[in-house]
């Protein structure tokens, strides 16, 4: 590399720009322009300050002042307390125990959807049999069925599969309803590797699950990449299916954090709920601020339905 | 291929059956799920609505008296002018904003990442968090309302969770910090895709910029818009967690919306005949909005 950029400093400099610089303009309209767009970044970013100064604040603190004045006195025991003694009913070992309980959900729910989905998508777009694309197409329109009219039978099935109330009927639930945006996903991804490739396996004499294991698999890890980022924020994010199918010693993280802030017994302590709303909402945070432009491309790919 | 692959082809040649056979066992998950879960249990749903089931499912037929009911029931009318006047306010808040912040970011500005970033990142929270947050955000005592009041106007009042008329907006205030950012990657990503040569015709034209938006580009992103258009309509729709979140209802039944009618019904009243019912409606509700998208999205593309 170093070596052809010395023995060709001629080529370099004609791909560099010639003459002079544009000027940078502060026109007026681009003063509207930034100000408009700080006007917004304020109120989309105000939340998410509001949430981490009041989670610092001593609750005399929070009493005097309004929600969004700077900490004068930095404490963390809102952290600590609503990590490890905030109450839901009778327990009282805070936010920790619907951490763990959202993990035990999480992992599972993200491997196994992911797991039938993608094996689903290949299936859909190289092993194409017949009826095969009219269940894909029910399950498409099944994503916009209201999560309400499946409720209550779902919970029957579990029930008589003796899955009702555990970890593992609600994963059941994720991988059924994360499937169709997941399908979809591999399906159009799986379509776009080159059909040359496909049949060169096939030549080859590998069969269906070779052909997955050794070409697909090892091709599209972006694909897996994105649909990780969105099972992971949709599952620790979801409240509904989690607050019907547990029970509440296995509730996860959401409907635990709204348990410990909505909860009518005793005196209001905002400064801790405002801690275990921000111990909650990390988890996406954290995905959405290291994954980047892929979430962008996880959201992009998840909203193109159709 | 290694050779593993290539010895397997000398004793094995894939016929039809087999061949269709595991691509049939891998789509095992993918049929039971359409038709045990998105079609049998939406007919279950819908078959037992016409009963009179309380504590359990049985299968009394009563007609339409559950639906006779739910239409004189005050809370689910209530939760349907809350969710009229939330959708109607959240597409069209949602696309006007999401539309000039991706006209903005599309710009060629400086910093548009970071611009970006900030836009989205409430997408990654959960609806709970969100309506927490503003809840506290919202707060009489220590929120904005007071905040406006330390400047010096005392008589200042914005207390939208606890006023019945107004606490729908309180919502949708949530509602679009939550869900814009979406919107705003959708469109922006549709802005990429129109042609460069587009802006500079109009340029040459001396067209202002505000009307080549108007009446070129979004005309041009028609199949762009009804994309966001279903997304956020189909969201509206289930809206559910933030309402639990930010008011459970309150004050009185004034934050009610149809999706915890349905919950309440179901898991809390034991009166299963009114959720089998009112789920049916929600799901009327989102074929009415579906119907004409597929009939868009599929019945118009015949030609090509």
């Amino acid at each position: 590399m170093t070596d052809a950029s010395a023995t060709t400093p001629l080529d370099l400099n004609a791909n560099a720009p010639r003459g002079q610089k544009p000027k940078k303009r502060f026109a007026p309209r681009n003063i509207m322009l930034y100000a408009t767009l700080f006007v917004f970044a304020v109120y989309y970013a105000l939340p998410l300050y509001v949430m981490i100064v009041t989670s610092l604040k001593g609750m005399p603190e929070i009493r005097l002042g309004n929600v969004f004045g700077p900490p004068l006195e930095v404490t963390f025991q809102p952290w600590v307390k609503a990590w490890s003694e905030a109450c839901t009913g009778i327990n009282c070992d805070g936010l920790s125990r619907g951490f763990w309980n959202s993990v035990q959900i999480l992992i599972p729910s993200v491997v196994i959807s992911i797991a039938v989905a993608s094996v689903n998508g290949y299936a859909l777009s190289n092993w194409r049999f017949k009826g095969s694309e009219i269940f894909y197409n029910i399950l498409i329109i099944g994503a916009f069925i209201p999560y309400q009219v499946m409720l209550y039978p779902i919970a029957i099935i579990l029930r008589e599969l003796n899955l009702f109330g555990t970890l593992g009927g609600l994963v059941m639930v994720h991988t059924i309803f994360g499937m169709p945006i997941l399908t979809l996903l591999f399906r159009n991804y799986f379509a776009s590797v080159p059909e040359e490739l496909f049949k060169a396996a096939r030549v080859d004499g590998a069969g269906f699950w070779g052909i997955y294991f050794r070409i697909m698999l090892p091709m599209s890890l972006p694909i897996f990449v994105v649909a990780i980022i969105l099972q992971v924020t949709g599952i620790w994010n979801d409240f509904l299916f989690g607050v019907i199918y547990t029970k509440p010693d296995i509730y996860p993280m959401t409907v635990q954090l709204n348990n410990i802030v909505n909860s009518v017994q005793g005196v209001k302590e905002y400064n801790v709920n405002m801690a275990a709303t921000l111990i909650t909402g990390l988890v996406p945070l954290v995905i959405y601020f290291a994954s980047g432009k892929l979430f962008v491309r996880g959201i992009a790919a998840g909203a193109v339905k159709g | 291929m290694d050779d593993k692959t290539l010895n397997s082809q000398k004793n094995k040649r894939p016929t039809r059956l087999t061949r269709h056979l595991n691509a049939k066992i891998a789509s095992v998950p993918m049929i039971l799920t359409a038709v045990v879960v998105f079609v049998g249990c939406s007919v279950w749903t819908i078959v037992h609505s016409f009963t009179k089931s309380r504590m359990l499912p049985k299968l009394e037929f009563v007609g339409f008296k559950q639906y006779d009911r739910l239409w004189s029931t005050k809370r689910w009318l209530v939760s349907v002018d809350n969710l009229l006047i939330y959708g109607i306010c959240s597409l069209i808040f949602t696309l006007v904003i999401g539309f000039i912040l991706a006209a903005l970011l599309d710009r060629k500005i400086r910093f548009e990442n970071t611009f970006r970033t900030i836009f989205l990142y409430p997408f990654a929270l959960s609806f709970i968090v969100t309506g927490l947050v503003w809840q506290w955000i919202l707060n009489p005592d220590f929120g904005l309302q007071s905040l406006v009041r330390e400047t010096g106007w005392s008589s200042f009042t914005f207390d939208p969770l606890n006023n019945p008329d107004i606490v729908i907006y309180g919502i949708l205030i949530a509602g679009l910090w939550q869900g814009t950012g979406l919107i705003m990657c959708i469109l922006l990503a549709g802005l990429r895709g129109i042609d460069e040569d587009i802006w500079k015709a109009t340029r040459i034209d001396g067209i202002p910029i505000w009307k080549t938006y108007l009446f070129v580009i979004i005309p041009m992103m028609k199949p762009v818009f009804i994309t966001a258009l279903v997304l956020i309509a189909a969201g509206i729709v289930k809206v559910y967690d933030l309402v639990v979140a930010q008011t459970s209802g309150g004050p009185g039944l004034a934050s009610e919306v149809p999706a915890k009618y349905v919950y309440d019904k179901m898991f809390l009243a034991q009166n299963l005949g009114q959720g089998f019912a009112a789920s049916t409606m929600m799901l009327v509700m989102v074929f009415i909005i579906l119907i004409p998208y597929l009939y868009l999205q599929y019945g118009g593309k015949r030609h090509d």
